[in-house]
């Protein structure tokens, strides 16, 4: 654990007082303290051609009173420092009226170990390893032209101190690894990316198998891409695979149902709780409390213990995404979604792992029931305008399907679809649900958070097809 | 208060004896403060005040062709120290690679213009308030309009980039930021546009009204859209969305992507890849620029760049490490562009508007569909139809797509060409892409 005062001419006593001065008369607040550790082992052209460490440390303290938020953050942890941010905060607040709200539950459950990856494997282990994948991706197939590979690793320590001197902590461990393969074959290109991820040591993610599996999938997908036609252009059926697709709930339906945009009233989705939106097949969960995801968490960036939360159960829309602002605004409680990227930015409602769960179908009887559509099986990402609701994704390996069968790859394509009514149309939802390969970014309000996503293969009975080919 | 020079300089010249102290053979070091206050309105009233100070270290070193680096925020003598340690200790461990090194000497920037990127009025957030209450005013006073959020940031910032070469340095500079979203509604729909006004001096952001007022009319027109049927037609790209094709080009002529070969323009430098009439700049020393600089993130000067001439490609964007491997030196783009733009072209708005009986104008584009291994183009559009020179209706739910080796063939510009970004061009045609709608 950290101990943001050990080096500081700031007491803990000293901040206790200051935070409590400052936020008396506000509904809510906090300092919010980072120590984060970070690595980055890039391997590119053959080369190692990066590495880098990175330590940041810094504060964020926040008063909230009825809709107002006043932040200040700094990369000094000292008595002045804390003041000068206190009198900014003031300044803002000057005829705050708030009662602070001291209401936080408690937990003990963890969700990840108090490690950090960056200390238990040494850097030539590291270096060993992405030389590794580079011989081993260069042997496999002449056509490769190059291998980039890297090793992400960090370590986040946070502290919540609240107004009256209560104090959360969290340990955050989080790891990524990912190979980017390009291919040429008759002066055409095509690349193939792959990853995996989540809050977890290096230890289980590297060994052989796994390094290999992450190779040969990047391979296996640039090589799918480089046999691949035009797509269509237009309406048509797509099927989605299991797992990462899942993007399109996140895009679809996840983003407009945060609570921010439902309080402003600026969500497609805002006056449709308790109401049908989707197929009575389609139950939607955004849940932090899944072992060593990507988007799991212990406790939010404001303390609240994390949760499984309903958002559609069967097509009915039961809940949002709240922090606490947006609960206490909206009469609601906080449902543990309060996030940020770090403590230069102020909390946000946002997701964590968002899924949609099993139902009865086979992706064989959705394939055989499509005449002419699409069979999407990857996706480099999506975006979402959350006041049209229209939201975007871009397909990485995706197939044709005609007359009931899967037919040539495609290449790369945007899907189009409109966001409050794209889950009327799943006709049908599988039974082969799976949880991605962990290495989503979800970016809201210029701050980036891990998340992840999963869902069953499903079927979309109209969606644009973003090709060239009329 | 940012750090001034004095206090920067004492940090990079710590950082670099003790590097070179502890062994490294070169290193070079950036250490750089901003702050930024921004205040944030909601439907009229104060929704947020945001003050950040952020203070930054860089240094990489160099021990022979080896090379490593740290990052932080923690500038106390005890956590650079072991920093430094780490960073050494790290280098000796990495491989080496010949390419490695500092900018060559004789490339390093020798003086340090004035390019006026800093004003030094600040701007209270009392002030800021008053703006941002003109602002809200102007941009609700339709009732289509049911929500309006606006912001107001200033943003000061001072650096010093210093190397073992003896290169040592820096400046101020400013932005002041205004923008207004607002979201409008009616029975069908509910729709959401936006305007914005960035500049390194106070005096010459938009007028409140104005802002407010073009956020609102931009997001009414767009009420009630329909889809279209999916057809090959031409497009008209509003300037905020022209400028991102301009960005992608840059991103396709990096040293890095043409080393890599990762880039559709690897081995089409001085062949024709756009039409006769199109130039494009790259233009470092504009006063008050937003992209403007003194030199690139190595140190070495930046030059005006003509990158197309006539529809030929002239320059890569070149940096130390891809200029060594590709055998060239570098042209001080480490980093990316400065300020990047097409000049005009030779033809009216009006006029353009007026080329085709009819085409689709895109205002807004989303998704992350530029590839630039293959060329392939494939986003979702929001715009209007326009026929005979006219706006007829909005548009949405459609994607547009191509392969900007035969876009950028396609491309004809307008001659109403406006600095409000690093990146800029003028309105711009493009014939024969791919519409998908119904």
């Amino acid at each position: 654990m950290s101990n943001f005062f050990e080096k500081s001419d700031l007491s803990r006593n000293d901040a206790e007082s200051i935070i409590s001065d400052t936020l008396k008369k506000c509904d809510d607040g906090e300092l919010y303290l980072e120590n984060s550790k970070s690595e980055s082992i890039l391997l590119d052209d053959n080369k190692i051609k990066n590495s880098k460490y990175s330590s940041d440390l810094g504060f964020g303290f926040r008063a909230v009173t009825d809709e107002i938020v006043a932040y200040s953050h700094s990369n000094e942890i000292s008595k002045n420092s804390l003041k000068q941010s206190s009198e900014n905060l003031k300044s803002t607040l000057k005829s705050a009226k708030g009662v602070y709200n001291q209401e936080i539950p408690k937990t003990n459950k963890k969700y990840y170990e108090n490690i950090n990856p960056i200390e238990q494997k040494t850097l030539n282990e590291k270096i060993e390893i992405l030389n590794k994948v580079n011989s081993y991706l260069r042997t496999k197939d002449n056509n490769i032209k190059q291998v980039t590979a890297n090793f992400l690793g960090e370590q986040k320590s946070i502290e919540i101190i609240r107004s009256g001197g209560e104090t959360l902590t969290d340990i955050r461990p989080l790891i990524r690894f990912n190979v980017t393969v390009m291919l040429e074959k008759n002066g055409r290109k095509e690349t193939g990316v792959y990853g995996i991820g989540g809050r977890e040591s290096y230890h289980s993610y590297l060994k052989q198998e796994n390094w290999k599996n992450v190779c040969d999938e990047a391979l296996r997908i640039a090589s799918v891409n480089l046999e691949s036609k035009p797509a269509p252009a237009g309406e048509m059926k797509v099927v989605l695979g299991p797992g990462w697709p899942a993007i399109l709930i996140h895009e679809a339906v996840g983003h407009g149902l945060e609570g921010d945009f439902n309080r402003k009233k600026t969500s497609a989705f805002h006056n449709l709780m308790g109401q049908k939106v989707a197929s009575e097949g389609v139950t939607i969960i955004d849940d932090g409390t899944i072992n060593n995801r990507r988007g799991s968490l212990t406790i939010d960036d404001e303390g609240t213990p994390t949760e499984k939360t309903v958002l559609i159960e069967k097509g009915i829309l039961k809940n949002f995404m709240q922090d606490r602002l947006n609960a206490r605004l909206m009469k609601t409680r906080s449902t543990g979604s309060g996030r940020r990227e770090n403590y230069r930015h102020i909390v946000l409602p946002r997701m964590r792992n968002t899924m949609m769960l099993n139902g009865n179908n086979t992706q064989e009887e959705m394939i055989k029931s499509v005449d002419k559509g699409i069979f999407a099986v990857s996706f480099g990402g999506g975006q979402v305008d959350i006041t049209s609701g229209k939201f975007v994704f871009n397909c990485t390996e995706a197939y044709e399907i005609i007359n009931g069968k899967i037919g040539s790859p495609i290449k790369g394509a945007t899907l189009i679809g409109d966001g409050p009514s794209i889950l009327k149309e799943v006709s049908m939802v599988g039974n082969d649900m799976m949880l991605d390969p962990g290495i989503g970014t979800c970016g809201k309000a210029g701050q980036g958070v891990p998340v992840g996503v999963a869902q069953p293969s499903i079927l979309i009975n109209k969606m644009t097809v973003g090709g060239t080919k009329l | 208060m940012i750090k001034d020079q004095k206090y920067l300089t004492e940090k990079t010249s710590y950082c670099l004896d003790l590097a070179k102290k502890l062994g490294a053979t070169d290193s070079s070091v950036v250490v750089g403060n901003s702050i930024s206050e921004t205040v944030n309105f909601r439907n009229q009233k104060l929704d947020e005040s945001n003050r950040s100070d952020n203070l930054g270290i860089n240094l990489t070193t160099y021990i022979g062709k080896k090379k490593s680096s740290i990052s932080s925020s923690n500038l106390l003598k005890e956590n650079l120290d072991t920093l430094i340690q780490k960073c050494i200790e790290t280098t000796k461990n990495t491989p080496e690679d010949e390419f490695n090194s500092l900018p060559d000497k004789e490339l390093l920037a020798k003086e340090v213009k004035d390019l006026n990127l800093y004003d030094e009025t600040h701007i209270k957030n009392e002030n800021k308030i008053e703006y941002l209450t003109l602002l809200e005013a102007s941009a609700a006073k339709d009732k289509k309009i049911v929500n309006t959020e606006s912001s107001f940031t200033q943003d000061k910032s001072n650096f010093i980039l210093a190397n073992s070469d003896g290169f040592s340095e820096g400046y101020k500079s400013s932005s002041f930021t205004v923008s207004s979203v607002t979201v409008a509604k009616d029975d069908k729909s509910m729709e959401r546009d936006y305007d914005y006004s960035s500049k390194c001096h106070l005096k010459d952001i938009k007028d409140a009204e104005e802002v407010g007022k073009l956020a609102a009319e931009q997001t009414i027109r767009k009420l009630s859209p329909k889809k279209i049927g999916s057809e090959k037609i031409s497009l008209i790209f509003d300037k905020r969305i022209a400028k991102g094709i301009l960005s992608t080009f840059a991103g396709a002529i990096s040293s890095s992507a043409i080393s890599r070969g990762t880039s559709f323009l690897k081995d089409k430098i001085h062949q024709k890849i756009f039409s006769d009439e199109i130039n494009i700049f790259d233009k470092p020393d504009i006063l008050k620029g937003l992209g403007s600089r003194c030199f690139d993130s190595e140190g070495v000067k930046t030059n005006t760049l003509k990158l197309v001439e006539q529809g030929i490609l002239k320059h890569y964007l070149i940096d130390t490490y891809n200029g060594k491997k590709l055998n060239q030196k570098s042209n001080g783009r480490c980093g990316g562009t400065s300020n990047l733009y097409f000049n005009n072209g030779n033809i009216s708005y009006k006029d353009l508007l007026n080329s085709k009986s009819k085409c689709l104008y895109v205002t807004e584009t989303i998704g992350h569909g530029s590839n630039i291994v293959t060329g392939d183009y494939s986003v979702g559009a929001t715009g209007f139809f326009v026929e005979k020179g006219e706006f007829k209706y909005p548009i949405n739910e459609i994607t547009i797509a191509g392969n900007f080796k035969d876009m950028f063939q396609n491309i004809i510009l307008a001659d109403d060409l406006e600095f409000e970004y690093a990146t800029n061009s003028p309105t711009m045609m493009i014939e024969g892409m791919v519409v998908a709608g119904k």
